[in-house]
């Protein structure tokens, strides 16, 4: 017995979710890209078409409340549909993260550069990449890619820890900074959290594909 | 019942402070639940008609008090291991059944036990509701007739209490001497239940019993289904597994014979170890 249409709905659920991915990850560089070349129009325009990503975060979430009411799902089925409508959540907070940057950026662009930019293009480096493999793995299954994403959200924490630290060093030398930052801080809180966000996309990924949850560092079989 | 005894209430101490605190223990198997004591032992039972074996060395056990639910596709063995444990396929020719089944302690295949005794310890429950053209009086008592019980208050006790206990009282106390072929089908059914439990079994075996009734009917079987595992040992077939996914403690599924897998129902329904299980359970069988 096969079922073919429900297959066909769970296929175009990962379809979208993984299109919302691309979206949000694609918002995330976009952002960055802007903070780095100083674009108010990309800014801007990250800004204005969150709409887009909060549609489908809709769209999204009632297919998955159709699929639990007409098709009750069980099992691994079961695991990804729940799994997915939070994915699902973790994905729109990404794409206000990079809201949130955006807006940093617009107040960032009228005053000089604080300083060269580096630790912060390089989070971003990270972290988009973190949301990419845990879409990956959610596609495929994998596991093993989702615990390293899991292993990499380190990086992206220290990280945000210097950039804390420098940036107090030149508040503490010349209060005329303390404005851009704090942008900057804020910045890079945005895209500490992006990297949070998909870490937990990553451990649903391990939810579906082992039964396993392993969040906040427990790791114990379900149920 | 049984709800109560996994909770447990604990006030804090009286520091002058107005907040009581309520402790909801999360676990059941953490406090000291009714039940969970293995009632009905299966050890590699195996059943055959004739030169066909339909059961392979089967070997469970069914915790008292607890609804134990037997699911697996059409010929799996599931309905033929359930009729074992009160000795229904006895009815059928050129059957064979070897392994031990004990219940309650109680070797139901052993030469010396009488099987009146195991049918009136262990209730079955049909998929088609068969009430006796009687009235619902006479239906109830019947099984104490039977056996030797004509005291009018005895039978009238145990009428009320198994209609109530088949959460049926309420509907048909003001027409007992009716026939039990004049209630709808959901009633008949539970007319069944209490003439099942009229006779005051230990266990109820239940053969797919909603699978004739509007989802209406079947959610008040199911309800009762909660109540009546506060007293009896539940073992239950079904082909809704959503149906046992709601009204059972523990899964047991059946394949070509065989148990391949068997474990807690939240366990079989969310993670399933076996794929065959899993392929089952999400429709991908076959």
């Amino acid at each position: 017995m096969e079922r073919h249409h429900f297959e066909a709905e769970l296929q175009n659920l990962r379809n979208q979710l993984l299109t919302m991915g691309g979206m949000v990850e694609e918002r995330v560089h976009r952002a960055v890209h802007a903070l780095v070349h100083r674009s108010e129009e990309d800014a801007k325009r990250i800004i204005a078409s969150d709409k887009e990503i909060n549609d489908l975060q809709m769209d999204v979430d009632n297919r998955c409340l159709k699929l639990l009411a007409t098709q009750a799902p069980l099992a691994v089925d079961l695991r990804l549909i729940t799994s997915a409508m939070k994915i699902n959540a973790d994905l729109e907070r990404i794409g206000d993260q990079a809201v949130n940057v955006a807006e940093s950026v617009l107040v960032l662009i009228p005053q000089p550069p604080l300083k060269p930019l580096i630790d912060i293009p390089r989070m971003a480096g990270i972290a988009e990449k973190m949301i990419r493999d845990a879409l990956d793995a959610f596609v495929k299954r994998d596991a093993e890619l989702a615990r390293d994403v899991l292993r990499r959200d380190d990086e992206v924490d220290e990280l945000k820890d210097q950039v804390f630290r420098e940036l107090l060093t030149y508040m503490m030398a010349d209060p005329g900074t303390i404005q851009r930052a704090l942008s900057l801080i804020l910045i890079s809180r945005n895209l500490e959290r992006i990297a949070d966000h998909a870490t937990n996309i990553a451990e649903d990924v391990i939810f579906i594909a082992e039964a396993k949850d392993v969040r906040h560092n427990v790791q114990v079989d379900k149920p | 019942m049984l709800m109560a005894d996994h909770e447990m209430k604990t006030t804090a101490p009286d520091t002058g402070l107005r907040i009581k605190t309520e402790i909801k223990v999360q676990d059941p198997s953490a406090a000291v639940p009714a039940g969970g004591a293995p009632d009905i032992v299966c050890r590699n039972v195996n059943l055959s008609y004739g030169d066909n074996q339909v059961l392979h060395d089967v070997t469970m056990d069914m915790e008292d008090r607890r609804v134990t639910a037997l699911i697996g596709p059409s010929g799996c063995g599931k309905s033929t291991l359930l009729r074992c444990l009160n000795r229904m396929n006895d009815l059928i020719d050129n059957v064979r059944v070897w392994g031990e089944i004990r219940v309650k302690g109680l070797d139901i295949n052993s030469p010396t036990t009488d099987v009146i005794e195991v049918r009136r310890r262990v209730g079955m429950v049909f998929q088609k509701s068969n009430p006796f053209p009687k009235s619902i009086y006479e239906n109830v008592v019947y099984g104490l007739r039977i056996a030797g019980i004509n005291d009018k208050a005895t039978l009238d006790e145990a009428c009320e209490r198994s209609l109530r206990g088949a959460a049926l009282w309420d509907e048909v106390k003001d027409r007992l001497g009716e026939s039990g072929l004049g209630l709808s089908g959901g009633q008949m059914q539970r007319l069944c239940i209490a003439r099942a439990i009229a006779v005051e079994p230990e266990i109820i075996l239940m053969d797919e019993p909603c699978s004739a009734l509007d989802p209406i009917a079947t959610l008040k079987i199911e309800e009762l289904m909660y109540q009546l595992k506060e007293k009896y040992t539940i073992v239950i077939v079904t082909h809704n597994l959503q149906q046992a996914a709601r009204v059972s403690d523990k899964t047991a599924f059946f394949w070509l014979g065989r148990l391949v897998e068997f474990g807690p129902t939240a366990e079989m329904f969310t993670a399933p170890r076996d794929k065959l299980t899993e392929d089952y359970i999400t429709g991908r069988f076959g």
